[in-house]
């Protein structure tokens, strides 16, 4: 199953890259460094929804107690670190040439850094409680803290600034992409949801295996 | 009814203890008005500058102190020994968790107070009229948190290097919170109406909301053991 | 309640395992203990009996196994465990800032029962606190404290008592009275787990030894006819390979 989710993303990385880098046209205003939405926007994309499912497995573990949740939670919390750090690196590269500057405090850059923050403090905490059962708890209590924290953090910091280009993708109404530019971020967007799946389930097994020995 | 009693029993352990000794209210005291210098050394003579930055700089004292004192919501249970009697406790836990954000709200409302009465003291701000709605506005940045600073309190109560993990978990839960009442606060002051700023508020009131209530669904789990 | 009507165990630890961090603490602890028994948990520092303790207190989750107390599984059912059981740990759970009424009324009241000034000074004058009842705990000795600590354990009316290492810091006055207030508690059908390091005190009071090494009950033997001697050669027998 994991071999299988593996290949799966090598595949689709593959081909969203190619589609992204090699056929998208080239953007007019920022050139090809514009390219780099599409690391930017699926790694942002999986940050979320790596913390969207800590919220979701905090729940199941806090309800019954199942070893499986809290590994998941954990999990998900380790490679969502991991791809938040990307998307603000990526953002940061994206910024220089086209703001002039490495880092402004825009909406979306200043929301990310948070949810970073935020994944920071769960892992610090998962870290320092030895008896795993206690931090189990503990971090299903401020995993979801932290995910009904997030929509007021998004909102607050949205009406605080608004430099950034306004959500594409997400604004109701028909995205303002030509198709194929549309296409590549959507098949890469699906890559490292893959990609994010694969290792998430490798860190799983893992971590299923260090429970069974000690317990 | 035995909830209530339970709730207010932690409360009324805690203010006796903290009336008798006093420590923490001085500690928040001295800090407050040590912020207040700190602020005029660094950021005084430009009377402009300041008075724009009067709210932010209102919320910073509130925050910081705040910071402080609630972090020491358990400290009372540590230095005597008597957090396994909080765990041993019977019944809902939660009656615990209301009974220590009560206190906590009592602590920082005679701070809040104080920093208020210094700031309008030193800047010279007027204060005529705008004092409910700026009452309002603090309250309700005040309550969401404590509410959140008292759970993570107990959260961090026993963990190493609390000190450095407390901060860094109250980050990203105060963000909202310090946006929407220094938004709010500005407008109060610049005499607005609570009305300009009413999607500001709303955020402060579901933030008060979401927190408390996950601090009493979940102040059970963070005490079983 | 009389010992022959309970045969049934009121404590029954089944395969309990405890790791903390990556260090396994207790291994395949099993024990039985019945009403109206005491029993004195022995072993070297760090073999577990503290934390054994904790989870009969309801105050620790076992990783795996479990444990069985009045009836009811520690982790599962904690609330109603610690409505029957008394503890007294290391920690005096006592506030210095409180009086030793208020100090005790703090905790009844937590505990949901109900409160009455006459109710709480009969419990101090059990312990032989009364005469200090308005004094702030600040002011007392580390026995004192001891004492006002065991009163808080005992206002519930409790049919079990956990107790870690009840007889350090009391003096000899303190002692004889614990001695004498625990076989009160186990005639009148209570039951006591009690941990101990020294040897003498406290074990005077205990049916049964169990020797925890290794994770694990090493040795379970009834008390009566060993002297202090015989129990000093078992522990170390049992003992000398332990971590």
């Amino acid at each position: 199953m994991i071999r299988l989710l593996g290949w799966l993303s090598a595949l689709s990385l593959v081909t969203g890259l190619i589609m992204g880098f090699g056929v998208a046209p080239r953007e007019l205003t920022q050139g090809n460094v514009q390219r780099i939405m599409y690391l930017h926007v699926p790694t942002a994309w999986v940050a979320y929804l790596a913390f969207g499912v800590v919220f979701v497995a905090s729940i199941w573990y806090l309800w019954n107690r199942a070893a499986r949740a809290d590994q998941l939670a954990h999990a998900s919390a380790e490679v969502g670190v991991v791809f938040t750090g990307l998307t603000i690196a990526a953002g940061s590269i994206w910024g220089k040439p086209t703001w002039g500057t490495w880092w402004t405090w825009d909406a979306r850059l200043t929301s990310v850094t948070i949810l970073f923050v935020m994944y920071v403090g769960y892992l610090l905490l998962r870290g320092m409680i030895d008896d795993r059962e206690r931090a189990a708890r503990y971090c299903a209590v401020l995993g979801i803290v932290g995910a009904l924290d997030l929509p007021l953090v998004h909102f607050s910091v949205y009406w605080w600034r608004t430099l950034h280009q306004p959500p594409s993708v997400l604004k109701p109404g028909a995205p303002t992409m030509a198709p194929v530019i549309l296409a590549a971020l959507l098949a890469n967007v699906a890559a490292f949801t893959i990609l994010y799946a694969y290792f998430v389930a490798k860190r799983v097994h893992t971590l299923r295996r260090e429970h069974e020995l000690l317990a | 009814m035995t909830y209530v009693r339970r709730a207010w029993i932690v409360l009324w352990k805690d203010v006796l203890i903290e009336g008798r000794s006093k420590e923490t209210l001085n500690a928040l005291v001295f800090f407050a008005l040590l912020l207040l210098f700190l602020f005029e050394f660094a950021l005084g003579g430009d009377r402009e500058r300041l008075a724009a930055a009067l709210p932010g700089l209102l919320w910073l004292g509130f925050v910081l102190s705040g910071l402080l004192g609630l972090g020491r919501t358990f400290l009372i249970e540590r230095e005597n020994d008597c957090w396994d009697g909080l765990l041993l406790a019977p019944g809902d836990k939660s009656a615990i968790y209301l009974g220590k954000l009560a206190g906590n709200l009592l602590l920082m409302g005679v701070v809040e107070a104080l920093v208020l009465a210094l700031f309008t003291l030193f800047y010279n701000v007027d204060l005529e009229g705008a004092l409910p709605s700026l009452a309002l506005v603090i309250g309700l940045g005040t309550l969401g948190f404590a509410a959140v600073g008292t759970l993570f309190a107990a959260m961090t109560a026993h963990v190493r290097a609390r000190e450095l993990l407390f901060p860094v978990l109250f980050l990203p839960v105060l963000v909202p919170l310090l946006l929407g009442a220094v938004r709010a606060t500005e407008a109060v002051l610049r005499g607005d109406s609570l009305g300009s700023v009413a999607h500001w508020l709303r955020l402060l009131a579901a933030a008060d909301v979401i927190y408390v209530a996950v601090g009493v669904l979940t102040f059970d789990v963070l005490l079983e053991g | 309640m009389s010992r022959a009507m309970t045969d049934e165990p009121v404590i029954r630890v089944v395969d309990l395992r405890k790791v903390l961090g990556s260090t396994v603490v207790l291994d395949a602890v099993n024990l039985e203990v019945r009403a109206g028994e005491a029993v004195a948990i022995l072993g070297a520092n760090g073999a577990g009996k503290t934390t054994l303790l904790r989870i009969l207190a309801t105050l620790c989750r076992p990783t795996r196994g479990s444990a069985i107390v009045a009836g009811f599984d520690s982790a599962r059912d904690p609330a109603r465990v610690r409505a029957q059981v008394g503890f007294v740990g290391h920690g005096t759970l006592v506030y210095d800032g409180l009086t030793a009424l208020e100090n005790l009324r703090f905790w009844s009241v937590l505990a949901g029962l109900s409160v009455d000034a006459t109710r709480l000074r009969a419990v101090l004058a059990m312990v032989d606190l009364d005469g200090v009842a308005e004094d702030r705990a600040r002011s007392f000795s580390a026995g004192m404290k001891r004492r006002l600590a065991l009163a808080r354990a005992l206002v519930g009316t409790p049919r079990i008592l956990l107790l870690d290492e009840p007889f350090a810091s009391l003096d000899q006055r303190a002692s004889k009275w614990l001695e004498n207030h625990l076989q009160e508690f186990k005639s009148g059908g209570g039951t006591v787990v009690l941990v101990t390091h020294s040897f003498g005190r406290g074990l005077d009071v205990a049916d049964r030894i169990a020797i925890l090494s290794g994770g694990r009950v090493a040795a379970d033997v009834p008390r009566a006819h060993l002297s202090g001697d015989d129990v000093g050669r078992l522990y170390a027998l049992h003992t000398e390979d332990a971590p």
